[in-house]
């Protein structure tokens, strides 16, 4: 009961954060606040804060689109207009809901943007998303920051540099002129304070998938905590506080040796351990995640959860380098990685996380996760000798997704993982 | 001089020729000599020619190669110039190349320099991030920067420093090499017949795989004769085809446009070789810096450039008129990103301007035109009908 009581505690947090900002945003303009569209990856959620924006996230209303049932309608809409069925479907989302009138999740309209801030990392569909966009908001101001890619696996001096230059001579310089606010530095500085704290707390959220069971399914229920850090609340005291309370219940399951905890309650007995690269399908959510807790498939780590930020490794918002520490950032996260330092870092979780096996979910519609995947489970498959499974869904469009394909693909591959279990214990 | 049909077919040998011979046979010329592979869309070949080095179109299998291994890399929803890229390198065609550039014009081909990587192919393996920041001294000095990355790529083979009036030289021959191809696309557009598309296409393609006095030698050539009334003219439309400009349609798919009744009046299937609009100054004391600004300020549009400063609808709406075209072939190679979200944009702005088009997918490896060909008949005779109606009312006030 306890237990229960507590874990209700953070989704509450979470729901109240969530809400909060959409309430502030159906109220943006009463509250005098400026619209800052811009994506989850490379997302500057403390400087659109430093300039008391409000942010709008459309991949998110692309996926609570998805989960409320809605994309196909939407999706369709667009493909009516000329969006081909090959491209992203969080686009074709998006771009049917703004059609049929850009309801967001609490049903009111999301307001347009004042300003569409372009900080592109790690997708060239950001790019193409955001023009499309511009020409249906053309009032809108478009910020645009370029995010050097890690083609070396590392971040240089010159990269930050050619990052800073344009925060400074670009970025702020034009969020100044729509706010009428003027740059604050000790502000960014405080929210890059808290920044680093969450930071801190959900690395450590993240960690405690080491534990045998794993407490917590970094996959399925991950895709929920990190809600907050990568949805604007990065850099408050708000998600600090809502990290904190997630970590000390997920502690109270360790203490009690308690698994995961499923839509159907709690996870029993912990089979096997995987880790799994690619986003998951948020139309068949429910069911998806089902095929894995049904068997007792746990995700200790996985790539999607790292897209709005790496902190495995170390890195931390600086609060004394406030702009370097943005576009580090920004040049950090997952898919701006190259693919040598992404297949470094799933071989790491294999092994951190003593992973039994690693699942591949190729995204139809996302070259940036996909194209590559195929090779780097080769690499993974052979320099580690782990089971590897790959199955195919989409994100937003309920026609890629085959419940009886993914289904039977998973079961084949559960079969082989305990066949290699077996194969194992008979070895010792 | 050469005859224009002995030209064309040694153009046609060497731009599908996967051994890539002629770069193969420079290269033994001269003991020290280099090959840089760089991918689609655009290059400034500029600097490798400079550093002593020889620029290597590398734009896919096309329908010739059959893939095996590249499937095995990429999945069925990926264009298919990667996996045939791959099946090119895994077979060993490209080991006489020594590094290779991957323009940072998509995610498809962003990854596939980590292929490169991972499986270790060639001796350095570049991701040339072009800025999507416009300001010279923004964007321009990061331009400046990666460039100077991939001199130090081909210095650690060759040993060679490159001086400024070496990259002064090569900036000369580039500049025209591309007024050269100019001049075949002008003279062209009066006058479609004097070279079909798919000459062109050869001529202009064997440009990235030989070394580049040769080619600007070879079309000068190709200038002459085509300044003579050669040719028979035939009842056909004009168009630009669009969308093509990196994974390229079989040689077949760029006849049976023509064939279907549609003169190619321009295209972007070899956008990178005409990327830089007019000459880059070959006179300043930092070349460097004058590439960079011609590509800030003079490149043509492109799906891979962020565009908001200058939207590209109304750029090709240009391209469309001063080329007196009649209309707009939209070609996008299946599952190429870049191609088929700029479509929504261009055709809802040409629907607005009345400019009147078509669209259809490819696939390098495909070699079946039919249903295209009859797509493109029908538009050709559609256009034919309506002849006598204004063809392009309102592009005039849009792209003032
Ligand atoms: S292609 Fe992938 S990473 Fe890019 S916007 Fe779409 S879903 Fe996101
Ligand atoms: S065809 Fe399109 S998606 Fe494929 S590599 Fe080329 S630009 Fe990228």
């Amino acid at each position: 009961m306890a237990e229960e009581a507590q874990k209700e505690k953070s989704m509450i947090l979470q729901k109240e954060m969530i809400s909060s900002l959409f309430s502030d945003l159906s109220r943006a303009k009463e509250l005098g606040k400026k619209v800052c569209y811009t994506f989850i990856p490379g997302n500057l959620s403390e400087l659109i804060r430093t300039f008391d924006m409000l942010p709008v996230y459309p991949e998110i209303n692309a996926l609570q689109s998805a989960m409320r049932k809605k994309s196909a309608a939407y999706i369709k809409e667009a493909e009516r207009n000329a969006h081909s069925e090959d491209v992203c479907t969080y686009v074709k989302c998006d771009v049917g809901m703004l059609m049929k009138g850009n309801l967001g999740p609490t049903g009111e309209k999301i307001p347009d943007p004042d300003v569409l801030l372009l900080s592109y990392t790690g997708c060239f569909t950001f790019l193409k998303w955001f023009e499309t966009l511009k020409r249906e908001y053309p009032d809108a101001k478009v910020i645009m920051v370029h995010t050097p890619y890690q083609e070396n696996g590392e971040m240089t001096p010159e990269m930050t540099e050619y990052m800073v230059k344009q925060f400074k001579e670009e970025v702020i310089p034009q969020m100044e002129e729509v706010t009428g606010i003027k740059y604050d530095e000790a502000k960014l500085q405080r929210h890059l304070v808290l920044s680093a704290e969450a930071e801190d707390l959900i690395n450590k959220i993240f960690q405690t998938t080491k534990h045998k069971p794993s407490p917590i399914d970094a996959y399925f229920a991950g895709v929920y905590y990190i809600g907050p850090i990568n949805i604007g609340f990065r850099g408050t005291q708000q998600a600090v506080d809502y990290y904190k309370e997630l970590y000390s219940e997920i502690q109270e399951r360790i203490r009690l040796g308690l698994g995961p905890i499923t839509p159907e309650g709690e996870m029993k007995e912990e089979k096997y351990r995987l880790v799994v690269e690619g986003p998951p399908n948020w139309t068949s959510f429910r069911e998806f995640w089902k095929i894995f807790y049904d068997i007792g498939a746990v995700i200790v780590a996985s790539s999607y959860t790292k897209v709005g930020g790496v902190y495995d490794l170390g890195w931390r918002h600086d609060p004394e380098r406030p702009l370097e520490a943005l576009a580090e950032y920004c040049m950090n996260c997952y898919t701006n990685m190259n693919l040598p330092q992404r297949i470094d870092l799933l071989k790491k979780c294999i092994v951190d996380y003593e992973a039994d096996g690693y699942v591949t979910n190729s995204i139809k519609s996302c070259n940036s996760f996909s194209a590559g995947q195929l090779g780097m489970m080769r690499e993974i498959e052979d320099s580690l000798e782990v089971p590897v499974g790959f199955i195919e869904s989409d994100l937003v469009d309920p026609r890629y997704f085959s419940y009886s394909n993914i289904k039977n693909r998973l079961e084949s591959y559960f079969q082989m993982l305990d066949q290699r279990k077996k194969m194992e214990l008979e070895e010792v | 001089m050469k005859s224009l049909d002995s030209i064309i077919s040694e153009c046609r040998a060497n731009a599908y020729d996967l051994n890539f011979s002629r770069a193969r046979e420079w290269k033994e010329e001269e003991e020290g000599r280099v090959l840089v592979g760089y991918m689609p869309i655009y290059f400034p070949r500029e600097i490798i020619h400079a550093a002593g080095a020889m620029p290597v179109g590398i734009f896919g299998g096309g329908d010739d190669k059959q893939i095996i291994k590249g499937d095995a890399y990429y999945q069925s929803y990926i264009c298919h110039i990667p996996r045939s890229i791959i099946e090119i390198a895994l077979d060993k065609h490209l080991d006489h190349v020594d590094g290779f550039i991957f323009p940072s014009i998509c995610d498809v081909i962003r990854n596939l320099s980590g292929i490169f990587k991972q499986q270790k192919i060639g001796k350095f393996v570049k991701y040339m991030d072009f800025p999507q920041n416009f300001l010279p001294e923004i964007g321009g000095v990061f331009y400046q920067q990666e460039m100077s990355h991939v001199l130090k790529y081909i210095k650690e083979i060759n040993g060679k420093d490159v001086t400024t009036e070496a990259l002064n030289h090569s900036i000369e021959l580039y500049n025209r090499n591309r007024q050269l191809i100019e001049t075949i696309y002008n003279v062209r557009q009066d006058f479609p017949w004097r070279l079909t598309i798919d000459e062109v296409y050869c001529i202009v393609r064997a440009g990235t795989v030989i070394p580049v006095e040769e080619h600007n030698e070879l079309l000068e050539q190709v200038c002459t004769h085509i300044s003579e009334d050669i040719g028979d003219p035939q009842d056909k439309i004009k168009v630009v085809v669009s969308g093509a400009f990196c994974e390229q349609p079989a040689s077949g798919l760029i006849k049976a446009i023509e064939e279907a009744g549609c003169y190619v009046v321009d295209d972007d299937y070899m956008l990178g070789s005409r990327m830089i609009l007019g000459d880059i100054d070959a006179s300043t004391s930092h070349p460097l810096q004058a590439i960079s600004t011609a590509y800030i300020k003079q490149s043509q549009y492109s799906s891979s450039i962020y565009d908001v400063h200058d939207p590209k609808e109304n750029r090709l709406a240009k391209i469309v008129k001063d080329r007196g075209a009649d209309g707009v072939i939209f070609a996008a190679a299946s599952f190429c990103d870049p191609s088929l979200l700029d479509a929504p944009i261009f055709q809802n702005a040409f629907d607005k301007m009345g400019i009147r088009y078509i669209a259809f997918q490819y696939s390098e490896n495909i070699n079946q035109y039919k249903v295209i060909k009859e797509q493109v008949g029908a538009f050709s005779d559609s256009i034919k009908l309506w002849e006598d109606e204004p063809a392009i009312p309102a592009i005039e006030d849009k792209i003032k």
